[in-house]
Order: C-alpha cells, then sequence, then structure tokens
C-alpha cells in the first residue's frame, strides 16, 4: 500500500466570498485503497470532490493524477483521463431509462459520442456494459424505468453504476450511501469492498458504520482543513477527531 | 410508443393523400398548398433536432432558410443570364439542376449553422435565443440592402430548376420530390436520434453536468447539431424558393424563424413527426382562416396559446399522451 498515489492533492484552496471551503488541503489515494473523507456538513467534502473533478476551480494548489498535473484540465478531460465521480445531488438525465443513463457513461467511456447512424441501443458491447453495471449495483431489474421514476435510493445507486461504465482508475464517491436503507447500505457496502481492486475509491459518506468497515484510510476535513488523516483505529482514537466532528457517533 | 408510430404513419398519409386526390381532381392548386407544407415541415423537422433533441431554442433558423433560397435563386439567375458567379480563383458557372443547387444550398447553411453555432453555444437560454435572433436579422438587413441580387425586391427565377428524368413544372411531381426529400430527412433524423449522438445530444439537454461528467463535451455535441439542423433547414430553403420561383429577404425574416418554431409548438417539441403535423396545420388554417378574415393570425395565435396551455405536449402529445423512454 505504499505505491505512488494515484490521485494527488497538493495545497489546494478554494474560497466563496468569506467561506474557506478547502484551505491548504493535501492529501492522496494509493492503488487499491478506500481512503474516506469524512467531516461535519459544510466542511467542504463535496467542494472538494468538485475540485478534483475539475466542475471548480482551484484557487491555489494542485491535482495531479496518475503522475500527470491535470489542474489545468476540464471536467471533461479529466472525466477522459479516468477520473470517474458520483454526485452528492443525483445528477442524471431524468427523461431517460436507467438503461440508457448507464449506456450514455458506456458511450463516455468508448468515445463513440459522435457516431451518428448507428442505434446505439443496440449495440452489443456497449449495452452489455452498462447491464454489467446496473447488475453490480442491483438495478438489473430496473433497467427499463424511466429515471424519475426511481426512488431517491435507487438514484444513488445509478449514479454509481453510470461511474463504473466509466471504467475509471479512480472514483470520487459522493455520498453513495444517503437514502439507500439499511439492507441498500449493507449490499453497497458489501460491493465497493470489492471495487476497490478495480480502482482506489475516495470516498465521501456520513455513514460512519460503513466508513470504518470500508476504509483504510480516514481524513477528517473540518472548515475546509484535514484536521486528521489515518487508519481507522488512529481516527477513532483521535482526541481531536473526536471533539471536532465524531463526538457521540461513535459507539 | 406504438401508437405515436401509427399516428406518425397517419399524418404522413394524410400529406401523401391530400394532393394525390387534389391531382386526381386536378386541383392543382391544392397540390401547391401540400407541397408548402412540406417543405415547411422539412425545415421545421431540421429546426427541431437542434429544438427538440438540443433544447436549443434558436430564433435564427430563418438564417438557414434564407441561405438555402438565395443558393437557388443566385446560381438559377446566373444560369438565366450565362454569367458566371466568379471567375476567380476558379470558374464558377450558374445552374438550373436540383441536385447542384441543393448540395450548395445543404454546404452553405451547413457552414453558416457551424460559424453562428460556435459563436452563440457559449451561451444558453434567452441569451441563445437572442443571439441567433440577432445573427437571422444580420442577414435579413445585409440581403435587402445587398443590390447585386435584387435587395429588397429579390429575384425572380423564370423556369423552375429541374431534377434529372422529372417535368418539375407539374406540380404532383414537385410535389413528389419534395414529399421524397422529407421521407429521406425523417430517416435520417430518426437514425440521428437513436444513435450515440442522439443520446449525447438528449443528455446535453437534460443534464449537462452528468454529460461532462462521462466525458463528453455538450458544446461540441450541441455544435454538431445545430450544423446538421441547418443544413437542412437551408435544404428546405432551396425547395421553397424553386417552389415560389422567387427567394426575397423575407425567407431572412425572423418571422420565418418564428413560423418554423410554431409548427414545432403546435405538432409537439421534440416529436419526430411533430412539425409535419404543425407545418400541414398551419397551411391549412393559413389557407381557410385567410380566406374568412385577414386577421387569420388572430384566431390561429389563440389555436397556438391553447395548444401551449392545454397540451404541452403539442398535438401529438394530445393525442398520444406523454414522451415514454424507449431502449
Ligand atoms: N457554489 C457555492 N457558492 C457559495 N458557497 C458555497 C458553494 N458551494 C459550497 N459553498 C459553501 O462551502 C461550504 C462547503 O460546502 P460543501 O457542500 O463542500 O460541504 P460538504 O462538506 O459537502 O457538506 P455536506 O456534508 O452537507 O454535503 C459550505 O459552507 C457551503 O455553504
Ligand atoms: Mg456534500
Amino acid at each position: 500500500m505504499t505505491d505512488t498515489p494515484v490521485l494527488e492533492l497538493r495545497n489546494i484552496c478554494k474560497r466563496f466570498g468569506a467561506v474557506v471551503a478547502s484551505n491548504d488541503v493535501s492529501l492522496d489515494l494509493r492503488p487499491g485503497e478506500i481512503h474516506a473523507l469524512i467531516g461535519p456538513n459544510g466542511a467542504g467534502k463535496s467542494t472538494l470532490i468538485a475540485q478534483i473533478a475539475g466542475t471548480l476551480p482551484s484557487d491555489a494548489g494542485q491535482v495531479m493524477f496518475e503522475g500527470r498535473d491535470v489542474t489545468g484540465l476540464d471536467a471533461v478531460a479529466r472525466a477522459r483521463a479516468g477520473l470517474g465521480r458520483t454526485f452528492q445531488i443525483s445528477s442524471l438525465a431524468m427523461e431517460f431509462t436507467v438503461l440508457q443513463n448507464a449506456v450514455l457513461g458506456a458511450v463516455g467511456q468508448a468515445r463513440t459520442a459522435f457516431s451518428l447512424l448507428r442505434p446505439v441501443m443496440k449495440d452489443r458491447v456497449l449495452v452489455a456494459a452498462a447491464e454489467a453495471a446496473l447488475e453490480a449495483v442491483g438495478l438489473a431489474e430496473f433497467r427499463a424505468l424511466r429515471t424519475d421514476e426511481l426512488s431517491h435510493g435507487q438514484r444513488r445507486q445509478l449514479e454509481v453504476a453510470v461511474a463504473l461504465t466509466l471504467r475509471p482508475r479512480a472514483f470520487l464517491m459522493d455520498e453513495p450511501m444517503a437514502g439507500l436503507g439499511m439492507e441498500g447500505t449493507a449490499a453497497m457496502t458489501g460491493f465497493l469492498d470489492t471495487l476497490r481492486q478495480r480502482a482506489p475509491i475516495l470516498l465521501v459518506e456520513h455513514d460512519m458504520d460503513a466508513v470504518f468497515r470500508l476504509a483504510d484510510r480516514i481524513s477528517v476535513l473540518v472548515y475546509g482543513e484535514i484536521v486528521a488523516t489515518g487508519r481507522p483505529d488512529e481516527i477513532r482514537a483521535d482526541a481531536a477527531v473526536r471533539s471536532a466532528y465524531l463526538g457521540e457517533a461513535t459507539p | 410508443m406504438r401508437r405515436e408510430h401509427r399516428l406518425n404513419a397517419l399524418i404522413l398519409g394524410l400529406v401523401l393523400a391530400v394532393p394525390l386526390w387534389a391531382w386526381a381532381t386536378s386541383e392543382p392548386f391544392t397540390i401547391t398548398l401540400a407541397t408548402r407544407a412540406v417543405i415547411f415541415a422539412i425545415a421545421g423537422v431540421g429546426l427541431n433536432l437542434a429544438l427538440g433533441t438540443g433544447g436549443l431554442v434558436s430564433l435564427g433558423h430563418a438564417a438557414f432558410f434564407g441561405i438555402g433560397g438565395y443558393a437557388m435563386g443566385i446560381l438559377a439567375s446566373h444560369a438565366q443570364t450565362y454569367t458566371p458567379l466568379f471567375e476567380w480563383p476558379f470558374v464558377l458557372e450558374g445552374t438550373k439542376s436540383m441536385p447542384v443547387i441543393w448540395l450548395l444550398a445543404v454546404a452553405a447553411s451547413a457552414l453558416a449553422a457551424l460559424m453562428i453555432g460556435a459563436l452563440s453555444l457559449r451561451t444558453s437560454g434567452v441569451y441563445f435565443i437572442m443571439i441567433t435572433l440577432a445573427f437571422g436579422q444580420m442577414f435579413y438587413y445585409f440581403m435587402i440592402s445587398w443590390p447585386a441580387y435584387g435587395g429588397e425586391d429579390g429575384l425572380s427565377i423564370y423556369v423552375r430548376n429541374g431534377f434529372p428524368g422529372l417535368n418539375t413544372l407539374d406540380p404532383i411531381q414537385f410535389f413528389a420530390l419534395s414529399f421524397a426529400i422529407l421521407c429521406a430527412v425523417l430517416y435520417l433524423v430518426t437514425r440521428l436520434r437513436a444513435s450515440a449522438f442522439g443520446l449525447a445530444l438528449g443528455a446535453a439537454r437534460q443534464n449537462e453536468a452528468r454529460t461532462r461528467a462521462v466525458g463528453i463535451d455538450p458544446y461540441r455535441v450541441r455544435l454538431l447539431a445545430f450544423t446538421l439542423s441547418g443544413a437542412i433547414t437551408g435544404l428546405a430553403g432551396a425547395l421553397f424558393a424553386d417552389l415560389n420561383r422567387f427567394v426575397s429577404p423575407v425567407m431572412f425574416s425572423w418571422h420565418t424563424s418564428g413560423e418554423l418554431i410554431v409548427f414545432i409548438i403546435l405538432g409537439g417539441v421534440g416529436r419526430l413527426m411533430g412539425p409535419v403535423l404543425g407545418a400541414a396545420l398551419y397551411v391549412a388554417l393559413e389557407h381557410h382562416l385567410g380566406g374568412l378574415s385577414d386577421y387569420w393570425q388572430i384566431y390561429f395565435g389563440a389555436i397556438l396559446l391553447g395548444v401551449v396551455l392545454f397540451a404541452r405536449g403539442g398535438l401529438i402529445g394530445l393525442i398520444v399522451g406523454r414522451e415514454t423512454a424507449h431502449d
């Protein structure tokens, strides 16, 4: 686990007026690991994900991906470079079917968005990739539903499925378990546990059980600053973390 | 979806049946009206690719309609007077051949759409509407003030241009030609909508952030859609000019853009046959209401308002219901 990092943030900063959303954040994501990013509401977790994915420009700092400086690339280029993200607030094409959303991801991955005449939903390779992703998150049976007919939890699952179709070399997941319920959370936890072998995951999550079960390392973000990074047992024992965030949340 | 397919077949069947009946009963004027509807339909189907599928509300598609029209007017007028368009760097002669005219109309309007799109697609929403309108009006005023091709008066062509193997002066033959082009365009647009490109275009309309997150650049997808859309509308412009054997700057005016949008809203935004139904109804109402009153557009406006308020999916949506997702 001490290989060179897949993803590395160097002194990332972002302000919204008086709000400092990320303040000199440095962290890395190593091959095969789940690195959980936790912190109270408004700590700047989603902002950080957006800065890594390229949807929000950083005020300062660098994002290195697979040894390459991607700070100057936009979100499209970073997705193509191999960063697969999910959104905290589900961001899907709501008029499409579940399967169409997954096929869209496969189209992005295959870079065939300028294929003009071949019927995309009859493309065996793309549809197979999309169906495999839906299967993996447990949405296979809902493939023909319109996305706006899905429950919130199912939309979270579809977010993850679309990210899977991209076959990224690092995942950025913003609260994939939110709204999943007990069973859904257990299933997703089991799935993410195996997913880390395919690509490391930077995981933002409020569900502490899931975090402590999954994470190889945990970073705690408070007011835009990383106050601690370490193995789950180290974080659990950290006094600063306990007072700042975990408090009565840990058993 | 099944119901919509059946309705589509019915609409196309009616658009074909009316002029055939008129032909059998020797009513050439009705054939001309049907041809007018078909040509408007082609222009509307072109615009609907951008507006319906892509969510790009262009109020400047008259520019492409006009460019197609003037491509015909300029080429045919030079052929009429046996003078080349220009002699340097190569000699370009005029022509009376429809296929050649169409080719140039499509190329010129696609190029214009590419340039207008490249600039206006940097904006969105109301700004996009305004900037496309501005481009359309720019062409309009340019044509009015450019004396070489008739200025405000426009250009007349004495004889309709030719198509190999057809007598284009025969109304039913020219109708058949226009109808065949409509069918070809509908086929092309159906294929485009079902392709990976169509999926990406629909995704860009529904959710730009999602589209970017899968590594697809909405701007480039929209630019291609806008270009194809402009090219189809330009082809319709060339046919429209041939139907009237006349072109004038009115083809470029924002009224024309507005009419195209009206066809789409009336029939159903984003529905394949929406503009066909819309254009057919528009031409029929223009003829019948126009005969009753000079202020027919007021009555038409009331009908349109009713559709907008009570039938959000246009008439096709009213008949077959909400567009179902399909694989
Ligand atoms: N676009 C924006 N404009 C202004 N302020 C913003 C913007 N986005 C986020 N913020 C502010 O930045 C801070 C960090 O927000 P962020 O959404 O990153 O927090 P978070 O850690 O993801 O919270 P949560 O756990 O609730 O998702 C908050 O104070 C928020 O109000
Ligand atoms: Mg958040």
